[in-house]
């Protein structure tokens, strides 16, 4: 852990980075936020676009229940301030994917007021980040530029899905800060259920402000760096950023509010060239939409619902688990990692062996096969199995090892593999004693040595029996009656 | 308040409606008018008051997540000056 703030070092001294984003996150839904056309990632173009999303006149939107409940949980989770009254506005744009000509989103009421949260980014002292709110709003179609030589192809399927755009206060300082940030609230939302944070494919993308100024100064003007996909991008555009706004103040000129898009193959930010009144959005109500209305109940429901968040479950994991807080941190990051851990204890495995085992033996694997845990091709039942037989000495941890390899391979269960192959660990001191004798009988020279001093040849002697023994004889025993037989 | 001729050309641009010189100066007295009306009913003293989102006590009904609508395609594109591949096909727009 280290005190030293990022700074960006300029000709002219330091310079202090100062970071707001703004999450744009898809709320899980089955359809959309003001029609009834689903919301299923990769369908055929157009195939999910009610009348109401392609923005036909007359059409009135309806808004989906769920997907207000889901932006209230997230705010619950956030800590933060749930306004009983908020309301929709029409933000008025023109562009190809915008059928309706104007967004619906929530300028002057948003749903969810201030909340915080906390983050740890490596190396560095735990932060609160302010939220300043979460608004519900629609999202816009999607266009092809690649397609045609003159034309550009629009795909309306994710016209009008819902997303809750999740705005923090400039809190934040370095990049690391920011990375943290967007990957404590990815994990949050998981944990939720209310996005499924898959920033690959759209799910989640953040807009990064960013400006530059003398430590502890006055505020600097800001760009804004818009759809930025991914925790490493946002990191990179934010360095590139604020590098960029350095170098152009120190050469005497000044930052302009503006849009900007990260180009992440070259590392580098570019202005949009926007038109100056393309901002111009004449926000003003929706005329079509009362104002949205919560009572008592669907708050208590919605906070009834909320499950244990990565925080309070990595604090339990450590105090009543006992797991080591590296563990526990690890074991709690995603809630997918979460279940799985908690299946397994269910199953009867030991807290600490069963966390040492998932994240040592099943986390390896699975990064060997390129799998997520979701997909793992052991179940929490058979990893249960295997970590009782290390427990009751049936298996030394290296037939463990080999027994797992099994069950990757054949889906088998661990204690089928033990039995069919005859991978059970002994303890049989009498075959065990007859092959310490060979080994012994066959190095006179090493035995000469160890008995005169050299230490370090114990594991020698360990190696060749157990070698000898197929790897299957039990460690410690085989321990004690080496000491023995050297003495 | 009262707009100026500029000022109306810039929302007939903003919303994309295309206005001759003629229609944009005949607008002009119209709209000064509107800003008139706006001007006089916010005279009336409104202190203590809620703001009125509809005349009738009505609340925001909200629909279940139930998937009910879509697959109908040829019917959203019905209309589109061009479409191609199921996709509708406007002139390349890109920043």
């Amino acid at each position: 852990m280290t005190d030293s703030p990022y700074r960006i070092q300029g000709a002219t001294g330091e310079w202090e980075v100062v970071i707001g984003l703004e999450v744009h996150a898809q709320i899980t839904s089955q359809s959309k936020l003001f029609s009834g056309a689903a919301t299923a990632f990769g369908a055929e173009p157009n195939s999910q676009v009610s009348l109401v999303d392609a923005a036909m006149p007359g059409m009135l939107p309806v808004p989906n229940g769920e997907c207000i409940r889901q932006a209230v949980r997230t705010g619950l989770a956030l800590d933060a301030q749930i306004n009983r009254w908020s309301r929709f506005d029409r933000k008025n744009y023109f562009y190809a994917d915008l059928p309706q000509g104007y967004q619906i989103s929530q300028l002057y009421h948003p749903l969810v007021g201030e909340g915080s949260l906390l983050i740890e980014p490596e190396d560095a002292a735990p932060k609160t980040i302010g939220i300043e709110r979460i608004h519900v709003e629609q999202d816009a179609g999607k266009l092809m530029h690649d397609q045609h030589p003159t034309r550009s192809y629009v795909d309306l399927n994710r016209s009008g899905v819902a997303l809750m755009e999740i705005v923090s206060r400039p809190d934040m300082r370095s990049p690391a800060e920011a990375g943290a940030y967007v990957k404590k609230l990815r994990s949050i939302l998981r944990y939720v259920g209310s996005c499924d944070g898959n920033m690959e494919q759209g799910s989640m993308r953040a807009d990064v402000n960013v400006s530059v100024r003398k430590p502890g100064g006055e505020l600097g003007t800001r760009t804004e760096t818009k759809n930025v996909n991914s925790v490493r991008f946002v990191m990179a555009a934010i360095e590139h950023e604020a590098k960029r706004q350095v170098a152009v103040i120190e050469d005497g000129g000044t930052i302009i509010q503006e849009t900007r898009l990260f180009d992440p193959d070259k590392g580098v930010t570019r202005s949009m060239r926007s038109k100056e009144d393309a901002h111009d959005y004449r926000y003003f109500p929706d005329p079509d939409l009362l104002p949205l209305e919560l009572d008592e109940a669907f708050l208590a429901d919605a906070l009834a619902s909320l499950p244990e968040l990565p925080d309070a479950k990595r604090a339990r994991y450590e105090g009543e688990l006992g797991l080591s807080a590296y563990n526990a941190d690890v074991l709690t990051a995603d809630v997918e990692t979460a279940r799985w851990f908690e299946a397994m204890l269910a199953e009867g495995a030991p807290a600490k062996a069963g966390a040492n085992w998932l994240i040592s033996e099943l986390f390896g694997a699975l990064n060997r096969l390129g799998k997520t845990i979701g997909e793992s091709p052991v179940s929490p039942r058979q990893a249960a199995e295997l970590v009782a037989l290390v427990g009751d000495g049936t298996l030394s941890g290296s037939l463990a090892k080999q027994v797992f390899e099994l069950m990757l391979e054949t889906g088998q269960d661990a204690g089928v593999i033990v039995e069919e192959r005859g991978l059970k660990q002994t303890s049989d001191t009498g075959a065990i004693e007859a092959e310490i004798a060979r080994v012994i009988a066959a190095n006179p020279d090493k035995v000469a040595d160890y008995k005169g001093g050299k230490d370090k040849l114990f594991g020698f002697f360990v190696g060749q029996t157990m070698r000898a023994m197929g790897g299957k004889a039990n460690p410690g025993v085989v321990n004690d009656l080496l000491k023995k037989a050297l003495e | 308040m009262s707009v100026d001729l500029a000022t109306v050309r810039k929302i007939a641009s903003l919303a994309r409606i295309a206005t001759s010189d003629a229609e944009a100066e005949a607008l002009l007295p119209e709209l000064n008018n509107i800003l008139g009306w706006i001007e006089q009913l916010a005279q009336v003293d409104t202190t203590g008051v809620e703001p009125l989102a509809a005349v009738i006590p009505n609340h925001l009904r909200l629909r279940e997540d139930k998937v009910t609508d879509g697959g109908i395609r040829d019917a959203v594109l019905a209309n589109a000056p061009q479409a191609e591949h199921g996709f509708f096909a406007v002139p390349k727009v890109i920043e």
